[in-house]
């Protein structure tokens, strides 16, 4: 897994020269000061070496310039550090818009993959060249973390919440997946391969591993048969329990009078602790799923929510919606900036 | 008046703290500083040999890339245990509970600590943490890495979680009270004119390192707490099944772990001021800029902990904060070893092996700090964060910073302290030895890193293989390089020559009194009249020729 | 700082000067100074539990609400006057110890043990309660889990019954039970040993070991007292007044 440039991994991704580039600088800097300082320390130690055993050197106490000096130009370099680094961390860390969304869920001692397109994967994530993936990942027990080198890119995996991170590969290949937070007896099993695929390999790829259902559609089953359409609605259009139609990314108002956006962290919890942010105008009846779903089950739960769309936008009363219908996406409704 | 005129030699005396009282009891139940600094000695160097094993398992283990010489729980146990031991039970108490104690009184002129009972005490307290520590290792040890991450320390590990986490604790007590021992002692026992501005650079440091422990320990020490009762009582604040934040610990944790870094070198600091003015002759260039920086390092060390928290889902903003304010903490730091290296500049250099080590720190330590600006540049911590990156830049500042100054500042008072000289060319030749091997140990791992190696890993792929193999190298050199000395100074202390109260030619009030101290350090209270490293009053110097002859009669 | 010291072998003085210092006033500095940073750990000690009490309150705010109603506030009322009244007559004490007023001196400190004792009789009544309300988080008591009774809509007014607001859960009062344990229970353990040094003190203020030229002791307690009452005076308000403008009586 090398590149050309020795004591480099691959560069495989949009980012990875990025960091190079902000990499060689620090290295630069460094060998800079550390040469520096020891051909220094070398001269002085050479030169003033002690001749005769009773000499005392004249002190010097200080030099108020020097000091200036050495302080003012460290910081300045550090600070081109820090806002270089600050730069390229914010586009590693900004997930994009319409970026095909895969979902992760990690647990000891395995990475296990759902693409929004069915496939799932163990170990192994088949992804296209040029174009943008967003990681939507939990954990089911401990923290890990998802670390592909070749990217230069990790994010940890925290159970209880979704992370993500995203990335667009510039170049086919395999390139290793390790876990990166240490999790215990298999922490270093915890490993796989990213496959970066050309376009056309890509989409046969995807139809060689069809016949699984997409998580959305799985997720439409679960719905149903852990009651959700009850209250809900088959198609999420509300009745005893508030629409959830449309509901994904929305600014929704709590019986607190606070007001918070429905993105995957807030589905999730609503699932597990319907009770923590109940919706105004709705009673405390949801029962709580905690114990009843798994992460895999909580993540295709979300993609089937995530998919309900307002089909013909009626005006009508606060709260319900006019019939919609769930699709299967191919690619993401415009993702939120996900913690 | 010449500083080394009003200093009469004290009648050289055979009673000495080391022999004023024998037996048992006279130890186990002394007030001495002195006394305590031994036995700390002793308990440090024992735990400091221990966790070297467990380094030697971890590097015969790397060797391959298969994981072949341990299960990968045993692995597991080794690092966390390593770790563990040479942070808590080494690295934190080294310099200030053996040099410190000895020493801070002796160098501001001082009988003894300002409670000396509580000194004793704080020792007690580091032998129970030690032994309730070694019976979790014995019993079957403890996997979590030393960093104990919830949710797995406190619902998923099925080891000896919550026995070592109480000797961490209860360990814990042992730097808060030294720290506080230390605070009193520097502001309330300082002899008469020896104002602030004339205290050894070491006192400062040491100063600084005690702000330390007495503002983080007690953090770590309620975290280890919470996360021991979540593990007994099923009572979460962690553990997201519970209800908790698993990214909460982490910060509670590096609020202390952090600042934790900083007293394991901030002494180290402190020491080498000491090794590079006393071996260059040489007052320290600007000495109030270098005292300002221990407490500048200090305060800002507390304010710089979600560094090692970039890619925990902690807020992108919130990681901005954290790495300015981590390349502003890296600033006091380089204004001591430009200030170090000025002082050098028309100086008088002895190749005493304190001085090399000495030497090395500043050259390692300046590689150690440099590499902590990668890891505080977000984006390409974003890709080294828990690869062996990280292990390389720690262990630069741990070993070839905090140790070296370690090992130097116990050669240099190594006469005060035991009345005998080591032998200097072992010594030199270690310093080397040591140089060499940690180099070949460590630097092959910044690479492996960049390369993407994750650490903590127990197997690993074939690729990562050469660099494993010249770190195991280079830990065997290391290994021999670290075991010269620890043959040497004993043997030393029988056979080594006798050192009287000089024997280095120094102004520091702790050459004032004989090799070893009587127990009350000084016949009468000294009263200072001359600043911080004055070889001789300015009037009076010459940069070449012979004094008159005076230190021969010291 | 720089005041005249002696510099004789050996200072002469008080019987209680310890050999290592020069007088007795730099033996009373240190004394006080070494309480003082003593008093900071304790504060960084029990932060990391306000931390976590202040962020789990955000996240949580009906279910903290909710819990801190259910606990008595009549009896958190009570040992908050007791223990301010305790503080007064500590500062008491030491005030007559430094001017040798000894009766006052020997009254205040016994007075003060007894409020402290009865702090730590009402705290022990009220931790009685939540033991019978299944009130007590996780397996701390094994055998007995958190499992406390919640009042229904539309069921009379049961004061051993935990009344949720909308919005609170009953694991989320879990966790807030967790850190009132946490922190009363460590507030106590330092009340203890308050009391004991308090005892110790007047032991030995009885073979009038203490009195204007030698009070230190007493004064660096009085700092220990003071501060335990102060945490204190911040648990009270943060633990049992929450959300009281919600909830009808109490």
């Amino acid at each position: 897994m090398q590149s050309w440039i020795p004591f480099i991994p691959e560069s495989a991704s949009t980012m990875s020269w990025k960091v190079d580039a902000l990499y060689f600088y620090l290295s630069g800097v460094t060998v800079f000061f550390t040469l520096l300082i020891s051909i220094i320390l070398v001269f002085f130690v050479i030169r003033y070496r002690r001749r005769t055993p009773y000499e005392i050197p004249r002190p010097i106490a200080g030099s108020h310039k020097l000091e200036t000096l050495w302080t003012v130009i460290p910081f300045v370099i550090a600070m081109t550090m820090f806002a270089w680094g600050a730069r390229v961390y914010f586009e590693q860390y900004s997930p994009p818009e319409n970026a095909i969304e895969i979902y992760v869920v990690g647990k000891q001692w395995m990475w296990k993959i759902q693409h929004s397109t069915g496939q799932r994967e163990i170990n192994e994530l088949h992804i296209p060249v040029g174009r943008k993936v967003k990681l939507i990942m939990t954990s089911e027990d401990v923290i890990h973390d998802f670390f592909v080198p070749a990217f230069r890119m990790k994010a940890d995996v925290v159970p209880g919440i979704y992370t993500s991170e995203w990335f667009e590969a510039t170049k086919p290949g395999t390139y290793h997946l390790f876990c990166a937070e240490y999790c215990g007896m298999n922490h270093s099993g915890m490993i796989g391969s990213v496959i970066v695929m050309e376009p056309r390999e890509f989409d046969n790829w995807l139809s060689g591993n069809a016949g699984n259902q997409t998580p959305a559609a799985a997720g439409q089953q679960l719905f149903q048969s852990l009651g959700c359409v009850s209250c809900h609605g088959a198609n999420g259009e509300g009745g005893r329990g508030p629409t959830l139609a449309g509901l994904f990314g929305r600014q929704t108002l709590l019986s607190t009078g606070q007001t918070v956006r429905a993105d995957e962290a807030y589905i999730r919890e609503s699932i597990i602790n319907p009770q923590a942010k109940l919706v105004a105008g709705f009673g405390p009846i949801m029962p709580t799923f905690q114990g009843q779903v798994s992460e895999d089950q909580l993540v295709q739960l979300l993609a089937f929510i995530k998919s309900l769309q307002i089909v013909s936008p009626q005006p009508a009363t606060p709260g319900q919606s006019p019939a919609t219908t769930a699709t299967a996406p191919t690619r993401a409704t415009p993702a939120p900036k996900a913690k | 008046m010449r500083a080394i005129e009003t200093f009469e030699p004290p009648a050289p005396s055979k009673v000495n703290y080391l022999n004023a009282e024998y037996g048992l009891k006279s130890w186990l139940l002394t007030r001495d500083h002195k006394r305590i600094a031994l036995l700390y000695l002793g308990s440090i160097t024992f735990f400091f040999f221990i966790g070297g094993i467990y380094a030697m398992m971890i590097r015969l283990e790397l060797l391959t890339p298969q994981g072949d010489l341990l299960q990968s729980t045993t692995y597991n146990k080794v690092f966390t245990q390593h770790g563990i031991i040479m942070i808590f039970f080494f690295l934190i108490p080294s310099i200030p509970a053996t040099l410190g104690n000895f020493l801070v009184p002796m160098m501001i002129g001082a009988k003894d600590l300002a409670f000396p009972r509580i000194n004793l005490l704080s020792w007690y307290i580091y032998i129970a943490g030690a032994l309730v520590t070694i019976y979790a290792l014995l019993a079957g040890g403890v996997d979590t890495g030393w960093t104990f991450y919830a949710p797995f320390s406190t619902t998923f590990s099925n080891s000896y979680v919550v026995a070592t986490g109480l000797g961490i604790f209860i360990n814990g007590f042992s730097s808060i009270l030294t720290g506080l021992n230390f605070i009193v002692t520097i502001h309330t026992m300082r002899a008469p004119g020896m104002t602030w501005f004339r205290l050894p650079l070491f006192i400062w440091a040491m100063y600084a390192t005690s702000l330390i422990f007495v503002l983080g320990t007690p953090v770590i020490a309620i975290t280890i707490l919470l996360m021991a009762f979540e593990r007994l009582a099923h009572v979460g604040i962690f553990d997201p099944a519970l209800g908790g934040d698993p990214v909460l610990f982490q910060h509670l944790f590096w609020f202390y772990s952090h600042p934790a870094v900083y007293i394991m070198v901030l002494p180290s600091m402190g020491v080498v001021s000491e090794l590079i003015a006393n071996f260059s002759r040489k007052n320290i260039f600007g000495y109030k800029f270098v005292a300002f920086s221990s407490l500048a390092i200090a305060v800002f060390g507390f304010l710089v902990w979600g560094h090692h928290m970039f890619v925990s889902s902690q807020s992108v903003y919130a990681g901005m904060i954290f790495s300015f304010l981590s390349f502003a903490v890296a600033i006091p730091s380089a204004i001591k070893v430009f200030n170090w290296t000025a002082t050098l500049y028309k100086s008088s250099i002895s190749y005493d092996t304190p001085m090399l080590y000495g030497l090395g720190f500043i050259c390692l330590f300046t590689i150690g700090g440099m590499t902590g600006l990668f890891l505080a540049a977000l984006a390409v911590d974003v890709h080294l964060t828990d690869t062996y990156f990280v292990v390389a830049h720690f262990h630069y500042i741990m070993v070839g910073g905090a140790l070296m100054g370690y090992l130097g500042g116990l050669h240099y008072w190594w006469p005060k302290i035991t009345g005998r000289m080591y032998p200097e060319a072992w010594g030199r030749f270690a310093a080397l030895i040591v140089f060499v091997g940690f180099n070949l140990t460590f630097m092959p791992q910044f690479v492996a890193g960049y390369m993407g190696m994750p650490r903590r890993y127990h197997a690993y792929p074939p690729e990562f293989q050469v660099f494993n193999v010249l770190s195991t190298a280079g830990a065997s050199i290391l290994g021999f390089g670290m075991l010269i000395p620890a043959i040497y100074l004993v043997w030393s202390m029988r056979y080594g020559k006798r050192a009287d109260a000089n024997p280095w030619n120094l102004p520091g009030l702790e050459w004032r009194t004989q090799s070893p101290p009587p127990t009350e350090n000084f016949e009468t209270t000294p009263v200072v009249t001359w600043e911080a490293y004055e070889f001789a009053p300015p009037e009076e110097i010459e940069v070449i020729g012979r004094l008159r002859g005076e230190f021969e009669n010291v | 700082m720089a005041e005249s010291y002696t510099t004789t072998k050996h200072a002469e003085g008080h019987p209680a000067l310890q050999h290592h210092f020069e007088n007795m006033e730099q033996q009373r500095e240190a004394g006080t100074l070494g309480m003082w940073v003593f008093l900071v750990t304790e504060i960084m000690f029990f932060g990391g539990m306000f931390l976590a009490y202040t962020l789990y309150r955000s996240k949580y705010p009906a279910a903290f609400a909710s819990a801190s109603n259910h606990l008595d506030i009549t009896l958190g009322a009570a040992n908050t006057g007791v223990l301010i009244l305790s503080s007064f007559t500590m500062a008491l004490a030491v005030y007559g110890t430094q001017v040798g007023k000894r009766k006052l001196q020997l009254f205040c400190l016994a007075l003060t043990i007894v409020l402290g004792l009865t702090f730590l009789g009402i705290k022990a009544v009220e931790y009685k309660d939540k033991y019978v309300d299944s009130l007590i988080p996780g397996t701390l008591i094994p055998g007995h889990p958190f499992s406390p009774a919640v009042q229904v809509p539309g069921e009379s007014f049961d004061e051993h019954k935990l009344h949720l607001l909308p919005g609170a859960t009953v694991k989320n009062v879990e966790m807030f039970y967790w850190i009132y344990f946490a922190m009363t229970g460590m507030h106590a353990v330092h009340m203890i040993i308050g009391v004991g040094l308090l005892s110790f003190l007047l032991v030995f203020s009885v073979k009038r070991r203490y009195g204007p030229e030698y009070h230190n002791p007493i004064e660096v307690t009085g700092l220990y007292w003071h501060f335990v009452d102060i945490v204190w005076i911040f648990l009270f308000p943060l633990l049992y007044l929450l959300g009281r403008h919600l909830e009808h009586g109490g």
